[in-house]
C-alpha cells in the first residue's frame, strides 16, 4: 500500500540527528514494547508480514508523528484487538474483562527464549521452478499500486535496473501479509542508478540496490 | 504500555520472566561489539573474509552469532572505489545478531527518506565526506536479506591483534554512516 511507511525519496523531514552514546533503550516502556512485541508474535497468531502491514496501516499522521516503538505498540494493540485477544475496553480499564482466546502456539517461557532468538525464522524456501532472471540481466520493475501489502517501494516502480544478486526463493510478503500463504518466489538484488531513480540532476556516483521478488519484475529491458 | 502488559500477563499470553530475558538479551548480550569482532577477524584473516563475503550467515555463525533478523546476512565490502550504506526505507530492518537493535535515527523518517536519494547529505549529517568520484552504493533492505558493511581497515594498523582492531570498529562504520576510528585514536 502507498502508506506512510514508504519513505524513500520524501523530503522535508530535516537532518538525521545521531545521538552520541545512544542507550539501547530510552525509557522503561520501550523495553516492554520490544519484549511484548516479540513474545506476542511467538503465539503464532500473525506472521512477520502481517506485523509489518499492521504498522503501515496506522493513519499516516500518526505513523509520522510517533516514535518507532510507539508504532510497534499501536500496531500490536490493533492486532490483538482484531483477533479478540485483548479488547479495547480491557486496555482502557487495564484489566482482564473477557477470557483469553486459544492461540496457535503456547506462550514462550523463559527457558525457550535464548534458543528462539538464536534460531530466528528463516524465510527462504525451496521452489520447483528455476529463477527466471540471471545475474547481469537488465529488467524493468512493474508499476503497481496495490492497496494491500507490498515491499516494492514507490521510488523503484517502473524503473530499469540490473540483476546483481539471485538470493534464492523467499516467502512472498504480498500474499503472506494477508493470510494467503507463503507463495515463495525468487528474490533478486536489483541495482538502479541514481539517475534512473531520481532524474538527470541526481548524484552520478549513486547506486541503489533494492531486493525484489520476481512478481515485482515486469520483463527484460529492451 | 502498562495497561497492555497488565492485560497480556493477566490473560496468560506472555511469561513475565521471558519478557525480562528478551530485554536483557538485547541490552547486554547482542550489540555492535558482535559485529566489530566479525569485522576485525575479516581484517586479519583473508580466508575468513572470503567466507564472510560469500555467505555472511554461515561466517558469523562461526563466531556464534545467529538468529532473529539475521537469518539471511549479506556482508558488503567497502573498497577504494565503493562506499556502502544500508537503510530500510519501508520499516526498520537491521542485522540484529551482529549490531543489536537499531538506533533511533536508523528508524526515523529523516534517515529512511534521504538515504536513497541524498546519501552524501546524510553522510554529512554524520560528519563524513567522501571523494566525489567514489561510488555510493545504498542497500535498501526491502526483503529478508540483512546487510552488514565491512569497512576498510584503517591505515597504520599492521600487526594489530583482532581485539585491538575491533576497538576501532564503530557501529556506524558497519551501517555505512561512519568510518572506523583511525589508528591514532585506538587503544
Amino acid at each position: 500500500m502507498n502508506g506512510p511507511q514508504d519513505l524513500g525519496g520524501m523530503m522535508g523531514f530535516g537532518p538525521v540527528c545521531p545521538e552520541v552514546d545512544e542507550p539501547v533503550f530510552h525509557a522503561e516502556w520501550e523495553k516492554r514494547a520490544l519484549a511484548l512485541t516479540l513474545a506476542c508474535a511467538a503465539l503464532g497468531e500473525w506472521n512477520l508480514d502481517m506485523g509489518r502491514h499492521a504498522r503501515e496501516s496506522l493513519p499516516p499522521a500518526v505513523y509520522l508523528s510517533v516514535s518507532y516503538y510507539e508504532i510497534w505498540t499501536r500496531a500490536l494493540a490493533n492486532m490483538l484487538a482484531e483477533r479478540g485477544m485483548v479488547t479495547p475496553d480491557e486496555l482502557e480499564e487495564a484489566r482482564m474483562l473477557v477470557p483469553a482466546v486459544p492461540t496457535k502456539k503456547p506462550k514462550a517461557d523463559r527457558s525457550q527464549v535464548a534458543a528462539a532468538l538464536a534460531k530466528g525464522s528463516p524465510y527462504d524456501r525451496a521452489v520447483d521452478q528455476p529463477a527466471r532472471f540471471a545475474l547481469g540481466e537488465r529488467i524493468v520493475t512493474k508499476v503497481i499500486h496495490p492497496s494491500t501489502h507490498t515491499r516494492l517501494p514507490r521510488y523503484a516502480r517502473g524503473k530499469t535496473g540490473e540483476i546483481v544478486a539471485v538470493h534464492g526463493a523467499f516467502v512472498f510478503p504480498d500474499s503472506h501479509a494477508h493470510g494467503l500463504g507463503e507463495q515463495p518466489h525468487w528474490c533478486y538484488g536489483v541495482k538502479f542508478s541514481g539517475r534512473e531513480l531520481w532524474g538527470a540532476d541526481a548524484d552520478a556516483s549513486l547506486e541503489v540496490i533494492v531486493d525484489c521478488w520476481e512478481p515485482y519484475l515486469q520483463d527484460r529491458a529492451a | 504500555m502498562r495497561a497492555l502488559e497488565t492485560v497480556l500477563l493477566a490473560k496468560g499470553y506472555v511469561d513475565p520472566a521471558a519478557l525480562d530475558l528478551i530485554v536483557e538479551t538485547y541490552e547486554t548480550k547482542i550489540g555492535p561489539r558482535c559485529g566489530a569482532q566479525v569485522v576485525a577477524k575479516a581484517w586479519v584473516d583473508p580466508a575468513y573474509r572470503q567466507r564472510l563475503l560469500a555467505d555472511g550467515t554461515a561466517a558469523v555463525a562461526e563466531l556464534s552469532f545467529s538468529g532473529r533478523q539475521g537469518e539471511h546476512l549479506k556482508v558488503v565490502e567497502n573498497t577504494g572505489q565503493v562506499h556502502n550504506l544500508v537503510v530500510c526505507t519501508l520499516c526498520s530492518c537491521y542485522p540484529w545478531p551482529v549490531l543489536g537493535l537499531p538506533p533511533v535515527w536508523y528508524k526515523s523518517a529523516p534517515y529512511r527518506s534521504r538515504a536513497v536519494i541524498d546519501p552524501r547529505g546524510v553522510l554529512a549529517d554524520f560528519g563524513v565526506t567522501l571523494p566525489r568520484d567514489k561510488t555510493i552504493r545504498v542497500w535498501d533492505s526491502t526483503a529478508e536479506m540483512r546487510y552488514l558493511v565491512l569497512p576498510q581497515r584503517p591505515a597504520g594498523t599492521e600487526g594489530w591483534s583482532e581485539e585491538r582492531l575491533a576497538e576501532l570498529v564503530t557501529r556506524d562504520s558497519m551501517i555505512g554512516t561512519g568510518l572506523p576510528h583511525p589508528a591514532g585514536a585506538g587503544a
